[in-house]
């Protein structure tokens, strides 16, 4: 017997030699190690031996078993690692083709910087007030203490419905709406974004349809050196922490003192260039502290509370922002240019 | 306002500042200069020259050839083509050497082979703008006074050795619009003293009052008129000096009375006027308002029709001048003009405004108006007018001024204390800083205990009338760059988005993310686009602007739907043809043919989808958008927006829709389920005019969602339980919409559907006409418990039986 399964070991490892194929090779496993393989009927022949004999045979056969099936493993591996090689082969992908891009669209780039300005002033504890693009004389004009036939309604030219109500010409309405509503409590601290319109023939640095972005404070105590201090602060947010502010004095009917407000150029940090044309600083802002007559026509004793405000234009912003040459751009939204902005 | 720096330096010393150093400073304290202009456009070399003798060119008809002395010694030969030249001429001339504007080198020249020694010029040659020149200087040479010295440099005789300031002023500082006010503010900025001119009026024998008679009819128009009467005037040219000042301040010189009004006007900020007196029949003056009909020639020979709330000054009888606007033509002041009536008065700056408006006449005179003259000025201007008469038109004037006043003006009184100047500022100023501030600014004052200072505001300066006034004058002069920057003390408010703000951005950037381009449209549209979509724009009518632009911007939106056509429409004929937009944005909308009160303004939400969701890549085909792209849209913005159970769709055909095509969007509200908007394919005749492939359009109201949308997630348990999923084909009739299968499902499964997805829908000649297959995944759960198959079954059986009831289906097997 022991002869038997010797000449099974040999005759097995001679065959599986010559196996060039997996399915051979299974075939061989069949018919070796099967249920009704080779070896499986020459241990049938265990019943017959001695007691003493029993353990030598089956040692050896494990041996004779142990044999065939690490060859077996072995052919196996190696069909597997060649069949492996074959596959990647055969999926070898040009990875110079151009991928399946998730959709990229754009926030338009007026509310984008819209956006990033409200979040300056949120970060700075102001809540977001708004209020209607048709605005009544009153709110738009009289309580800004512009009366009917002041001279500054020209700096303005405004869209008229009918006598008494208009397209509003700046945000500011809806800070007299907004002190209405706060019926003389403080501290207020809004900021109002929204369309404004002013007749204006349209060319590259003028639309009659444009955003401002309109700040509101009130409060007891509110200085002038917090108004310079709350800009400056906006300022390097928005452009950057080596931006300076410079103000200068000017006249807004809303605000006394008045004053406009330069940063330092975004294109040549001062040194001067064309962007601005050679001053170093480029205009931004009006501000100003609030007029003791708007304050008094927005319910609040100017002898009791102070307030300032400032004011912004989005595209004037985004035009430095992005370096846009053409503020028509914005609303004629070529397809080309909205999806510029479809980054960080 | 153009100032001359030459004659600015008349009042105050200017020494220590150039032109462009006195511009950065009075731009730093509020007086903004746009622009500093050398009077000189590139002249050098040009002297006064004598024109001996003037000889025809041998060889050309038109040339002269001149001999001139320039003071040198030498004659000079020049050859000149100009009509006017003429012997015994004062004129300029550019030697050899010289450089005319534009680069322009004069060198020696043959002309037709005479040699020439220079240039005889014009004053345009000499950078002069033609607009500002005297008649008698806008063709040929110029001819200068025979006075001068031969061989001044030319620079000297025209003043072109200055610059001009121009000022951009703001309405409120119109005491800038003349010389002395801006010589006050030179003054308050460098603590120089302001030199006031001579007025002193030497008059003849005889009275102006039995000349003259002025009353005034309209006193809340006119509030002083004051007139001088001048006897004798000689018409004719100014000399050049007072010509050359009107000029750099971008006056024309037309004769010396005309001449000098206009020059005292720049110099005083006060218009005055003057009348040819021997066409006012007894100098008799009335100002009045205009009556109903009556006309008036004005200077530049128009026929005005007046209207009653204009102000006129009458002969008494009929209108000769519309008042601070414009003189009549019938009392103009010709080259016959011996005696002149002088008016220097105080008219209502909205009057003259409303006025010059209504006529689109505005002056150098309105503009003073309008902006209200200095009170205290009306009497100085109008002797300084007939001083300068006297001696340039040698007119004497009549002893005395005749007016007519309602009530003198005194300075305004105005307090600010100390403490409320550095309050308000944040400063730390001093009492004596202060003081000094207001001595600049020459604002007499009392200082009481405690830092109060009572100031007396000088009438100059109407536009400072409160503290507050007061404070920003001492703000701009210590300078706002010495203001400190501070933080605001006190209370600390958390800074935060409302809902319907943080809803929009959310809708922003998952539209954006999805591959949307959001546009900015314009407000303003044409009234047919308003009318477009009825459905959106229902029972309103359009807000009209009363004075567009053009009619295609002439009313309000009324729905975005229609400015998102525009701009697809101009995306396609700029080969942009596939778009994905949306826009989010107000609409106008009233019941109101005219307003009376302000126009609903609704929050709308709207995308337009045209051309191909995606482009063919090398591995994917392009894909046109459908409808469902659109109404996935929508699914995606109620699913954010935690809505998805209270909308549903219904088939609509709203106008300029695809009537098969398009769905009403409906939602639940505690008052009912209502139509927020609309989904659908444009209505192809629509999509034919605008030249768009096929596109599809949704809208709706945001206002609902702000209110319904929920924030808040509230975290439910992973189901513990396996799920049974069963799928099944029916064939319905066409008509059956899916929303009724899908509907049925889950009012028969109810809680145990988990569920329903329709996964495949399928008409072809095998079902039959109008039927349609219709493939649905339901899937069955038990939070709390595994399902048996039996209940499974079971339930599922009532599902397939009731659509067999319902619908008629037929199972497929």
């Amino acid at each position: 017997m022991k002869e038997r399964l010797e000449g099974l070991r040999v005759e097995a490892l001679q065959e599986l030699q010559q196996v060039d194929s997996p399915q051979q090779l299974n075939d061989l496993r069949v018919k070796y190690l099967g249920k009704k393989g080779a070896l499986t009927e020459i241990l049938r022949g265990m019943g017959g031996l001695s007691a003493e004999e029993r353990p030598v045979i089956g040692q050896v056969a494990n041996d004779v078993r142990a044999a065939i099936e690490s060859v077996i493993d072995e052919k196996q591996n190696a069909f597997q690692q060649a069949e492996t090689n074959n596959r990647l082969l055969a999926e070898t992908l040009d990875v110079t083709l151009p991928g399946k891009q998730l959709p990229t669209g754009a926030v338009h780039p007026l509310n984008k910087v819209a956006q990033e300005i409200e979040d300056i002033f949120i970060g700075l504890g102001y809540t977001i007030a708004e209020g209607p693009e048709v605005e009544e004389d009153y709110y738009n004009f009289e309580a800004l203490n512009l009366p009917k036939n002041h001279p500054a309604r020209d700096m303005q030219d405004s869209f008229y419905v009918t006598d008494e109500i208009l397209m509003r010409t700046h945000t500011s309405p809806v800070q007299v709406r907004t002190m209405k509503a706060m019926k003389g409590k403080t501290p207020v601290k809004v900021i109002c974004p929204g369309k404004v319109y002013r007749r204006d023939d349209d060319d590259a640095t003028h639309s009659f349809q444009f955003n401002q972005i309109e700040g509101l404070v009130i409060g007891k105590n509110i200085r002038m050196s917090d108004l310079k201090g709350t800009l400056l602060q906006f300022v390097q947010q928005m452009f950057g922490a080596q931006a300076q502010i410079r103000l200068r004095p000017s006249f807004f009917p809303f605000t006394e003192p008045s004053a406009e407000v330069d940063v330092t150029c975004v294109q040549c940090g001062g040194g001067g260039c064309r962007m601005c044309k050679h001053t170093g600083w480029l205009e931004i802002l009006g501000c100003g502290m609030v007029h003791p007559r708007v304050l008094e026509m927005g319910g609040y004793d100017p002898e009791e509370v102070s307030g300032f405000a400032f004011g912004m234009g989005v595209e004037r912003i985004a035009l430095l922002k992005y370096g846009i040459d053409d503020i028509r751009h914005f609303y004629t939204n070529d397809l080309r240019f909205l999806n510029q902005f479809a980054r960080m | 306002m153009n100032v001359s720096y030459k004659w600015l330096s008349q009042y105050i010393d200017l020494s220590g500042y150039t032109g462009q150093e006195l511009a950065e400073k009075m731009t730093r304290g509020g007086i903004e200069i746009d622009v500093v202009e050398s009077r000189n456009k590139g002249v050098t070399g040009v002297v006064v020259g004598y024109v001996k003798s003037k000889e025809k060119h041998p060889d050309a008809d038109k040339l002269n050839v001149c001999k001139v002395d320039v003071g040198t010694g030498e004659e000079l030969q020049i050859v000149c083509g100009a009509k006017n030249v003429d012997a015994g001429q004062h004129v300029p001339v550019a030697v050899i050497g010289a450089v005319l504007p534009g680069d322009f080198k004069i060198k020696r020249a043959k002309l037709r082979g005479v040699e020439s020694q220079g240039m005889i010029c014009s004053a345009k040659e000499l950078g002069l703008n033609d607009k500002l020149l005297p008649k008698e200087q806008q063709e040929g040479i110029l001819v200068l006074p025979a006075t001068l010295k031969i061989g001044t440099p030319i620079t000297d005789v025209l003043g072109l050795d200055d610059e001009v300031l121009e000022l951009d002023l703001t309405p409120n500082r119109s005491d800038c619009l003349s010389m002395l006010g801006v010589a006050y503010e030179i003054g308050a900025l460098t603590g120089r003293e302001v030199k006031l001119p001579d007025h002193t009026v030497n008059h003849a024998a005889v009275r102006a009052d039995g000349l003259v008679k002025v009353s005034i009819s309209a006193p809340e128009q006119c509030s002083h008129y004051s007139a001088r009467y001048i006897k004798g005037v000689k018409i004719g040219p100014s000399p050049l000096w007072l010509q050359n000042r009107l000029i750099a301040a971008g006056v024309r010189p037309i004769n010396n009375v005309v001449d000098v009004t206009n020059f005292v006007m720049l110099e005083y900020g006060q218009p005055l006027h003057a009348f040819d007196a021997d066409r006012i029949p007894g100098g008799r003056i009335d100002v009045r308002l205009a009556k109903p009909g009556e006309t008036l020639v004005t200077l530049d020979d128009q026929e005005r029709k007046l209207e009653p709330h204009m102000l006129v000054i009458t002969n008494g009888s009929e209108p000769i001048a519309l008042a601070g606007v414009m003189g009549g033509a019938s009392t103009e002041v010709s080259g016959e003009t011996v005696n002149i009536l002088l008016e220097s008065a105080k008219f209502d700056g909205g009057t003259v405004r409303k006025t010059s408006r209504q006529l689109g006449l505005r002056s150098e005179s309105s503009i003073r108006f309008e902006k209200e003259v200095d009170p205290a000025r009306v009497i100085p201007a109008l002797d300084r007018a007939a001083s300068l008469i006297a001696e340039l038109a040698e007119g004497l004037a009549a002893e005395g001024i005749v007016e007519a006043s309602t009530g003198s003006v005194q300075p305004l009184k105005v307090e600010v204390s100390l403490d409320k100047i550095n309050g308000y500022l944040g400063t730390e100023l001093s009492k004596l800083e202060v003081q000094t501030i207001f001595g600049r600014l020459h604002f007499e004052y009392e200082l009481a205990d405690k830092g109060v200072f009572t100031v007396n505001v000088p009438t100059r300066r109407g536009d400072i009338t409160r503290a507050v006034d007061l404070i920003e004058e001492v703000a701009r002069l210590h300078g706002y760059d010495e203001i400190p920057t501070t933080l605001i003390h006190g209370d600390v408010v958390p800074g935060s988005l409302t809902k319907p703000q943080a809803i929009r951005r959310e809708l922003r950037k998952r539209l954006s993310d999805a591959g949307l381009n959001e546009v900015v449209s314009y407000s303003f549209t044409g009234p047919a686009k308003t009318q477009l979509f009825p459905a959106l724009a229902k029972d309103t009518k359009p807000v009209r602007l009363a004075m567009p632009m053009s009619e295609d911007r002439s009313v309000l939106r009324t729905t975005l739907i229609a400015q998102l056509l525009e701009t697809a429409a101009y995306n396609r004929n700029r080969k942009n043809e596939s778009a994905a937009l949306f826009e989010i944005g107000s609409v106008f909308h009233t019941d109101e043919e005219q307003l009376t009160r302000l126009p609903h303004e609704k929050h709308r939400f709207a995308a337009l989808l045209t051309g191909n969701r995606s482009e063919a890549q090398w591995n994917t085909k392009a894909a046109a958008v459908d409808f469902y792209d659109a109404k996935g849209i929508l699914e995606t913005v109620f699913s954010v927006l935690g809505l998805t159970s209270i909308v549903s769709y219904e088939a609509a055909q709203p106008e300029h829709f695809h009537p098969g095509r398009t769905a009403a969007v409906m939602i639940d509200t505690p008052k009912g389920r209502e139509a927020i908007g609309y989904v659908g394919q444009l209505h192809p005749a629509l999509q034919l005019e605008l030249d768009l492939a096929d596109t599809y359009v949704l809208e709706i109201s945001l206002e609902p969602l702000y209110e319904l949308a929920t924030s808040d997630i509230e975290y439910k348990a992973l189901p513990r339980y396996p799920a049974i999923q069963r799928d099944i084909a029916v064939v319905v009739d066409q008509e059956v919409a899916a929303a009724k299968l899908t509907g049925t499902a889950w009012s028969i499964a109810g809680e145990l559907l988990e569920s329903v997805r329709v996964f495949d829908v399928y008409t072809g000649e095998k079902l039959g006409a109008g039927k349609k297959s219709v493939a649905i995944s339901l899937v069955y759960r038990h939070a709390d418990r595994t399902l048996t198959d039996e209940e499974v079954t079971e339930l599922h059986g009532k599902v397939v039986s009731q659509f067999e009831q319902s619908f008629a289906a037929e199972l497929r097997k």
